[in-house]
């Protein structure tokens, strides 16, 4: 049993627990609590009022079992009234079950956000604070609205107590960060700022994370904050150990305090005021001298929080990055760190050391502790340091050490923990190719990464070492003998017989002298593989065994055999026996001459890449692209369907090479941030612009759009670099969208901009985003929109960003259309009859008759019809399988009614469309986008 | 900080603190994984570690385990001392605190971390603020009950 137990007792609750505790199975327990969780609904339920004190213990045994895991779906209410109990515990156990099972009925949160109006109110500290306590638990949007006004009120009013303050500026935060559009700046925002200078530590505290997050928010606001900041930290930094008293932490003064304040500082550049940066420096100095005494304490809680104010002043000069000599000064304490006895010191020092070497200050001081480094991925026991030291190596890597760099990364891969082997191979490829000098030792390198961890090596690192033989003739003949080394060993990697049979495949012919690797021997080393292979790489096989016929005549009668074997021309993979079968025929039927036009060596990449991928655009209209795009399987698409000889088919399978790897490694021998030369990916992306002159790509576009009329949320965009999901809610002529892009690689995005124009007709209000988007991040754009009158043209919603120093430019046609604003009115068949004859001049009816281009399911029809925003009205047509709806369409201007019949013909697989409204252009406009929508 | 979670060397959960809106099961699988992460974890090891986008800063005390979830731009020191300040707490309060002392008085534990921290962040690094409020609170109920 607890050793105190304070205050009162809910002896119920701990035999309830003990019991629980006693169960011998899992089986008990649920059986257990089953039996409390029924005698609990029958005392609620029962005819007895419950006194206060049992509401209290059942609600408390609730929250027992929710904390459990197990599920709980009463209690709410009786929890609720314990609020307005004028007991003290009753109110606080009240307040702790909202606050952990938060419940969005709305019934609800009126009853809840009342009991807290009532002891925000009351003058009482004691209350006033649980009522904040649980606006802060809870922090949700209703709480927001309710009080995201009152808050701020209470934190400057000068007659708050300091309790209160402190909670009421977490609260405050709390909320911001929720629903930042409610929490409105204003005349406080001032009166926060001095409250740095509060005489209450724990005010100060508390209020500094308000500040903080405010002003990375609204720096410009809050800028007065920086100046403050640094007088309270001078004056923290300077005291004595036993100056602050209980703020003072094992004998380190106000620790958490000073961090926030240092972390608050990095809110801003260096202060332009001589005297406030010079007292700053002097600060940071201080810190830094500390760090040399001996420690006053011996206990761990000392050393951690000295340190942690000293890695937090190391962050401000990392962020300042124009002081060198703070810079030396903190790279070398680091370096002390790197050998110390404590895991953690080390960690934080590597972790603290990776930025330090981006400054070009401190740079080569990094470079110095290199063998340590190293020495700590051979060593550390714990992956999560080892993986710190591997970022380090990546960091401080330059010309000068990439060699050992790159060797010691690749003899660590070979030991490397599963989970960190991706990342691993993707660095050592990065830098290999960045700090290339001689391109043998980078095909050795590349090489060697898919023979240790082939299964780790993406599509993007093994494409990229084929561009790069590709484009450079001098290392061609050294790549052919490499790769053909390496495919004698028993046991290779799928991805080294990829890499194999395409480069052999080209430049097979550059170590054919050898009678060691003639060309009969290079195809039956190649064919040695085949069997172990899957269908993607033997499909690139057959495309280098076709191309050994071009090269070596002498292998034709060979590989004939081959191709004509029942494995190959029967195969059941429908790719392969059409490889086969193509394969074949071209080498019986055309002549050397032929032959070798169609087979011809591949020319260098960049411009091939964007020409094939134009070609494709023609050829199979740019529907096709659409499709492989949203499937996220280019290659599959690409190679799936239609006619093409055997250079397409490689070309292809190489077209489709994700540009972004390229982009990455940014060796690219033309810019492809350029506007004229756009990468493949963008290229690809452009198809959905409406840059595209042509009607079909224009059609195109219209189809990522046309997904959005009758749903509001869904996957708007997507490609390999980012996803942009979107979510929107409209109400009469005001719309609200949620843009949420989503970066689906491991590198940030940088200077992440986007635009959206509107047609006239609208109007918007955007709050830009972040100018950075980190790797797996998802950043949110609320776009507000405001339907002034009828319009047609959508918006457009352009996004800017540089992935790995490519420009990437994206134009999209946002799903705001006209039906959005509709309000559905429901109507008698009487009603609907005569507004319907109402309507009945020409212009003011469209009408389409189309055919079904999806299933004529009726719970589907139904559905897309309630998703455009009209009400459907039941027996009202005398035909019952027709639908009527009605709606009026919301506008600045003014408010259009819509009437609309759709009459299915199930036999004929067509549907006749009818809108009547009183304004022809809406009635042209939602019969064209409905029209679309079966 | 985005979240606390209190766990035995059994895996159990004891407490559980979201600083961030997030759906019962999320949270729910968000505490298996990480449970399940730090509990593989040997004990000489560092006290940090990367976690999806998030740092995670443990340390264990007895029998159980006390994790936060922090943001990057967080200090994992500090955080470390977050941890011991309402350890601390804990201890002062109960005396010599131990795992069934917060099985049984759960509801103190809660009240005890939303003095010391709110929405994730510190509100009272002072150990004696913290205690009076609460002894505050104590002497409240005390009060009322003399009144019943």
């Amino acid at each position: 049993m607890p050793a105190v137990s304070k205050g009162d007792g809910m002896r119920g609750l701990a035999v309830f627990i003990s019991d629980i505790r006693n169960c011998k199975s899992k089986e008990a327990e649920i059986k257990r609590i089953n039996k409390e969780l029924a005698n609990i609904r029958s005392k609620f339920k029962g005819d007895k009022a419950l006194d206060g004190y049992s509401k209290k213990k059942y609600v408390c045994k609730l929250l027992f079992i929710f904390l459990l895991g197990h599920d709980i779906d009463f209690g709410h209410m009786e929890a609720v009234n314990l609020l307005s109990s004028n007991k003290y515990t009753e109110k606080q156990i009240g307040y702790l079950f909202i606050s952990v099972l938060v419940n969005s009925n709305s019934e609800l949160i009126r009853l809840i956000n009342n009991a807290i109006k009532n002891d925000l109110s009351s003058r009482n500290p004691t209350f006033m604070c649980l009522a904040l306590h649980c606006i802060a638990n809870v922090g949700s949007r209703e709480m927001a609205e309710a009080f995201a006004g009152e808050i701020p009120r209470i934190l400057v009013a000068g007659d708050t107590m300091d309790s209160v303050k402190q909670s009421a500026a977490l609260c405050l935060l709390r909320l911001y960060k929720a629903s930042p559009d409610l929490v409105l700046m204003g005349e406080w925002t001032s009166r926060v700022v001095h409250l740095l200078n509060d005489q209450h530590m724990g005010v100060v505290t508390a209020a500094i994370s308000l500040i903080t997050c405010l002003s990375s928010k609204n720096p410009d606001e809050f800028k007065t904050c920086v100046s403050l900041a640094v007088s309270r930290l001078s004056r923290i930094v300077s005291s004595a150990s036993t100056d602050l008293q209980d703020y003072t932490y094992y004998f380190v003064p106000a620790p958490w305090l000073s961090c926030k304040l240092l972390r608050l500082l990095q809110c801003y550049p260096p202060p332009e005021d001589g005297a406030v940066k010079g007292r700053l420096v002097e600060c940071l100095e201080t810190i830094l001298n500390k760090a040399q005494e001996p420690p006053k304490s011996k206990k761990v809680q000392h050393s951690n929080a000295k340190n942690a104010i000293l890695f937090e002043a190391i962050s401000l000069i990392i962020h300042y990055d124009s002081e060198p000599n703070l810079l030396v000064r903190a790279c070398n304490q680091l370096g002390q760190f790197l050998q110390h006895r404590e895991t953690n010191l080390r960690y934080l020092a590597l972790e603290s050391m990776c930025t330090l070497a981006s400054s070009e200050f401190s740079h080569e001081a990094v470079k110095t502790h290199i063998e340590t480094v190293i020495n700590a991925l051979k060593t550390e026991r714990d992956v999560s340091v080892r993986q710190r030291a591997a970022d380090l190596l990546y960091a401080m890597c330059d010309r000068s050490n990439a060699k050992q760099i790159v060797a010691e990364m690749l003899s660590y891969l070979e030991t490397a923990d599963y989970s960190i082997r991706e990342e691993m191979v993707l660095k050592v490829a990065i830098l290999a190719e960045k700090y290339a000098v001689d391109y043998s030792w980078y095909v050795d390198t590349i090489l060697n990464l898919i023979r240790i961890a082939g299964d780790y090596v993406s599509e993007e690192v093994w494409y990229r070492v084929i561009q790069i033989v590709i484009n450079r003739d001098d290392v061609q003949g050294y790549a052919a003998k490499t790769v053909f080394e390496a495919l004698q060993a028993p046991a290779c990697h799928e991805n080294m017989v990829k890499v194999g049979g395409y480069i052999l495949g080209e430049f097979g012919n550059l170590i054919a002298g050898d009678p060691r690797s003639s060309p009969l021997v290079q195809f039956n080393l190649l064919h040695s593989k085949f069997h172990l292979c899957s269908v993607p790489t033997r499909a690139l096989l057959l495309s280098a065994y076709i191309k050994f016929i071009n090269l070596f005549p002498e292998t034709k009668a060979t590989i004939q055999e081959v191709l004509r074997s029942d494995s190959q021309i029967r195969n059941s993979d429908v790719e392969l026996q059409q490889r086969a079968v193509e394969y074949l025929k071209l080498s019986s039927i055309a002549s050397t001459d032929v032959l070798a036009t169609v087979l011809e060596e591949m020319p260098p990449f960049p411009e091939r890449e964007s020409s094939i991928l134009a070609k494709l655009k023609k050829k199979k209209g740019p529907g096709a692209v659409s499709v492989e795009l949203e499937d996220g399987k280019e290659r599959g698409e690409l190679n799936g369907g239609g006619d093409r000889g055997g250079d397409a088919a490689i070309a292809a399978s190489n077209a489709s090479t994700p540009s972004p790897s390229a982009d990455l490694l940014g060796l690219r021998s033309t810019a492809p941030a350029s506007g004229a030369t756009p990468s493949a990916g963008s290229l690809l992306v452009d198809v959905f612009s409406e840059a595209g002159p042509s009607a079909t790509s224009a059609g195109v576009n219209d189809d990522g759009f046309l997904r959005f009329v009758c749903k509001n949320n869904g996957v708007l965009f997507e490609n390999q670099l980012l996803q942009i999901g979107i979510k929107s809610e409209y109400r009469q002529n005001l719309g609200r969208m949620y843009l949420f892009y989503g970066n689906k690689t491991s590198v940030q995005f940088v200077s992440f901009n986007t635009t959206v124009s509107c047609p006239g007709e609208l109007f918007r209000s955007t709050k830009t985003v972040e100018p950075l988007v980190e790797g797996g991040a998802q950043v949110q754009q609320v776009i507000n929109i405001e339907c002034l009158t009828d319009f047609i043209d959508a918006p457009l919603l352009n996004i800017k960003f540089r992935y790995g120093g490519a420009l990437q430019n994206i134009s999209l046609k946002l799903p705001v259309t006209i039906n959005k604003f509709f309000q559905p009115t429901e109507m008698a068949a009487a009603d609907f009859f005569q507004r319907w004859k109402q309507l009945s001049q020409p212009q003011q009816e469209a009408q389409k008759i189309f055919k079904a281009s999806h299933g004529m399911d009726t719970e589907v029809l139904k559905a897309k019809l309630l998703g455009l925003g009209t009400a459907l009205l039941e027996n009202v047509d005398p035909n019952p399988e027709n639908y009527v709806c009605a709606g009026v369409i919301q506008t600045k201007a003014q408010q259009v009614g819509c009437l609309l019949r759709l009459e299915p013909n199930a036999q004929a697989q067509m549907y006749r469309l009818t809108l009547r409204s009183s304004k022809d252009t809406v009635s042209q406009r939602v019969c064209d986008l409905l029209a679309e929508q079966f | 900080m985005q979240f606390m979670l209190l766990f035995s060397r059994q895996g159990k959960l004891r407490l559980q603190k979201w600083y961030v809106p997030l759906s019962d099961k999320e949270r729910k699988k968000i505490s298996r994984d990480l449970v399940q992460t730090i509990l593989a974890r040997k004990p000489k090891m560092c006290s940090f570690l990367e976690w999806r986008d998030l740092k995670i800063v443990y340390k264990r005390y007895a029998s159980l385990y006390f994790c936060c979830a922090v943001e990057d731009q967080d200090n994992e020191l500090i955080t470390l001392e977050i941890i011991h300040r309402y350890v601390e707490l804990l201890d002062k309060y109960f005396g010599s605190v131990c795992e069934l002392d917060i099985i049984f008085n759960f509801e103190k534990a809660y009240f005890i971390l939303d003095e010391f921290l709110l929405g994730g962040e510190a509100q009272e690094t002072s150990k004696k603020n913290v205690l009076k409020a609460i002894e505050q609170a104590d002497l409240l109920q005390e009060v009322y009950e003399l009144v019943l």
